[in-house]
């Protein structure tokens, strides 16, 4: 009988424009008003280690673009022929094969920055999002809409990583991408040279806690519809 | 028209306006407010928040005038311009003009910079929310200038101010419902974001820190060593000593340490002024006596505890916790900021725990722990803040248990009569 019916939506698949309104809306929802950060309030455990420089972010956020993207394809195109009772065991297979991929290249390409994010790369496996897009979108949907749906989550989690770290560096180091925008702190130029000082705050973990947690309480106090009432 | 008529016609003509927050708080705070309750029931009570915010703060005074004078006692004394005090608490070398003009000019602008950014901040929220303002922060804007070295730049206050009345207590519904004590969280982030200003040897002495910047230019002069006590026994120094001297090798009576003539944040040095702040909040029945002798009792335990070790010589006199762990236990209490924190921080009705046997538990641990991260934190050896903010977190948890256990216990009883 499934079979059957996903037929029906195959043929009728084709009929629908690349970007319907529809899929447009897969793809620019998780940014804002569906952020898997501040909305849906996963994968934060990634985004407290690695926001305190924006290289990092910005790596990240290109790697999980890639794993949930081409994961949720790979998933997506797999739903029929995966036995139901061993699915998460298939999906965590996907998964741990892309981060791979994407370690052994930042290893061969960017070996500075695979050091310095570490473990951190290996553990996007373990990251709530991916696990959650397979199971809530992947298996149920086609690869097109799978793959916009993977770049739009991938892209609103990496949006929201950027942001933090953009306020992390530049407060707590005075630095955007390594370049001191603020003046040197050792030669008291520019800013330093009236006294200003870096935040060492900023650079600790708690911080970015606070970051998001300004980010959603100014997201929903300027979208009301989002504050859940308990 | 007095003031008076003025303020209230303002209030009537602003009424239900966005901006009648602002002018009721005004109002409230200059006169009586003339607001009566209008349903419910009834309690006659001359102590509203105000008036017990109030009282907190004459507790207080003492402290700031007594830090007030320190300040220009440490500045003079580390200059070498006058002599170390020699008689009692009211030795003629301290409480001199001189002295309290450099205060003045150092502290003042503390507490404005504390009470203007603060009351700032509560206003717009105020206003933002359609609410009254809350008297709240009277006592918090008093307690911030108290509990920060002299030196620190007033920019890096007002940052701290605006996050710790925001993200300490505003994003939880404001005065009242905050889990952390708002004081508190301020101190915690000057002290994480700009450790080089709140610790160290340089910033409890008003000039050291100039005096360093010349010698890093080449000027040829002495540095000025404004070490705390707890400091330089974290250091292994024996700056606790049976005579103070002011030599080559810096040292402290015990009576300088209880009248406060030490270097350490504004407010928080004498003892004596403390204890006499402590019971006058007992006595007005502001402050609970429960938490402020459990809290001593913590940290006599964990001083006993220290001292038991050492004296069982199971830690090596070279260990660089010796000192501290070795410092009399009950020496404890006049060093350092923990009688503050104990009598003026532990005690916030708000962030403290509300049942009486969870006062006994929360007190107790916030001297105990208190000391242990004295000794055991070689790189800031005063650790009363962070006590009292974890305990602040956990005090809902205790009273929570203390709550269902009476629970029970009553159920039993109630069991046993049916049965």
């Amino acid at each position: 009988m499934a079979e059957v019916t996903e037929e029906k939506v195959k043929v009728k698949e084709p009929k629908e424009p690349l970007f319907s309104k529809k899929n447009k809306k897969l793809l620019t929802d998780p940014l804002a008003d569906n952020n898997p950060i501040t909305i849906q309030v996963l994968g934060i455990c990634s985004a407290l280690a690695i926001t305190a420089q924006l290289k990092p972010s910005i790596v990240m956020a290109i790697s999980v673009i890639f794993v949930l993207g081409v994961g949720n394809v790979v998933i997506s195109l797999m739903r029929n022929i995966i036995p139901s009772k061993i699915r998460i065991i298939v999906q965590l297979v996907v998964v741990a094969a892309l981060v791979i991929i994407v370690d052994q290249v930042l290893k061969a390409y960017a070996y500075t920055l695979s050091k310095e994010l570490s473990v951190f790369i290996g553990l996007i496996i373990t990251n709530c999002i991916i696990m959650g897009r397979f199971e809530a979108f992947a298996l149920g949907n086609g690869p097109w809409k799978s793959f916009l749906d993977g770049i739009g989550n991938a892209a609103g989690y990496g949006v929201l990583l950027i942001i933090v770290a953009f306020f992390r560096e530049l407060l707590g180091s005075g630095t955007l991408f390594g370049v001191k925008v603020l003046g040197d702190p050792i030669e008291k130029t520019g800013l330093y040279a009236i006294g200003y000082e870096n935040n060492g705050f900023m650079v600790l973990a708690p911080m970015a806690l606070i970051t998001v947690g300004i980010i959603i309480w100014i997201q929903r106090s300027r979208n009301k519809a989002l504050i859940e009432d308990h | 028209m007095g003031l008076k008529d003025k303020l209230h016609k303002l209030k009537l003509k602003y009424k239900g306006k966005k901006m009648a927050p602002a002018f009721n708080a005004i109002h409230t705070f200059l006169y009586l407010p003339n607001e009566t309750t209008h349903s419910g029931s009834h309690v006659r009570a001359a102590d509203d928040l105000k008036r017990t915010m109030n009282t907190v703060i004459m507790s207080l005074i003492p402290c700031l005038v007594f830090g007030m004078f320190n300040a220009g006692y440490q500045h003079h004394l580390a200059l070498g311009e006058i002599e170390a005090v020699s008689g009692g608490f009211f030795s003629s070398e301290f409480w001199t003009l001189d002295n309290l003009v450099v205060g003045l000019w150092e502290i003042l602008p503390l507490v404005i910079v504390s009470y203007g950014v603060g009351l700032a901040v509560e206003f717009v929220f105020a206003v933002i929310k359609g609410h009254e303002v809350e008297e709240g922060y009277l006592v918090t804007g008093m307690l911030v200038p108290l509990i920060v070295p002299v030196d620190t730049p007033l920019w890096m206050l007002a940052v701290a101010v605006v996050f710790g009345v925001v993200i300490g207590k505003e994003v939880f519904g404001g005065t009242g419902m905050n889990i952390l004590n708002p004081a508190l969280t301020i101190r915690a982030f000057l002290f994480f974001a700009y450790p080089t200003w709140m610790s160290g040897d340089k910033v409890w002495v008003h000039g050291a820190v100039e005096r360093a910047n010349e010698i890093a230019g080449g000027a040829q002069l002495d540095a000025i060593s404004g070490e705390t006590i707890l400091g330089g026994l974290a250091q292994g120094k024996e700056i606790l000593a049976q005579a103070a001297s002011h030599g080559k090798e810096v040292t402290y009576s015990i009576a300088d340490a209880f009248y406060g003539f030490i270097p350490g944040s504004v407010g928080e040095t004498s003892a004596i002024l403390i204890l006499l702040g402590g019971l006058f909040l007992i006595f007005s029945k502001i402050g609970s006596w429960r938490i402020m002798l459990s809290a001593v009792l913590g940290a006599l335990a964990m001083g006993l505890i220290f001292n038991g070790i050492t004296n069982a010589g199971w830690i090596a006199e070279s260990s660089k916790f010796y000192a501290l762990m070795n410092l009399e236990f009950w020496q404890h209490l006049i060093v350092g900021g923990i009688a503050f924190g104990i009598v003026f921080m532990a005690t916030d009705p708000v962030t403290a725990s509300q049942t009486n046997k969870g006062k006994w538990i929360y007190g107790f641990l916030i001297g105990f722990i208190s000391i242990l991260i004295r000794v055991f934190n070689p790189a800031y050896p005063e650790g009363v803040f962070l006590a009292i903010l974890l305990m602040n977190v956990f005090a809902p948890t205790i009273d929570h248990y203390v709550v269902q256990g009476n629970v029970k216990k009553r159920m039993k009883r109630l069991k046993l009569k049916t049965a």
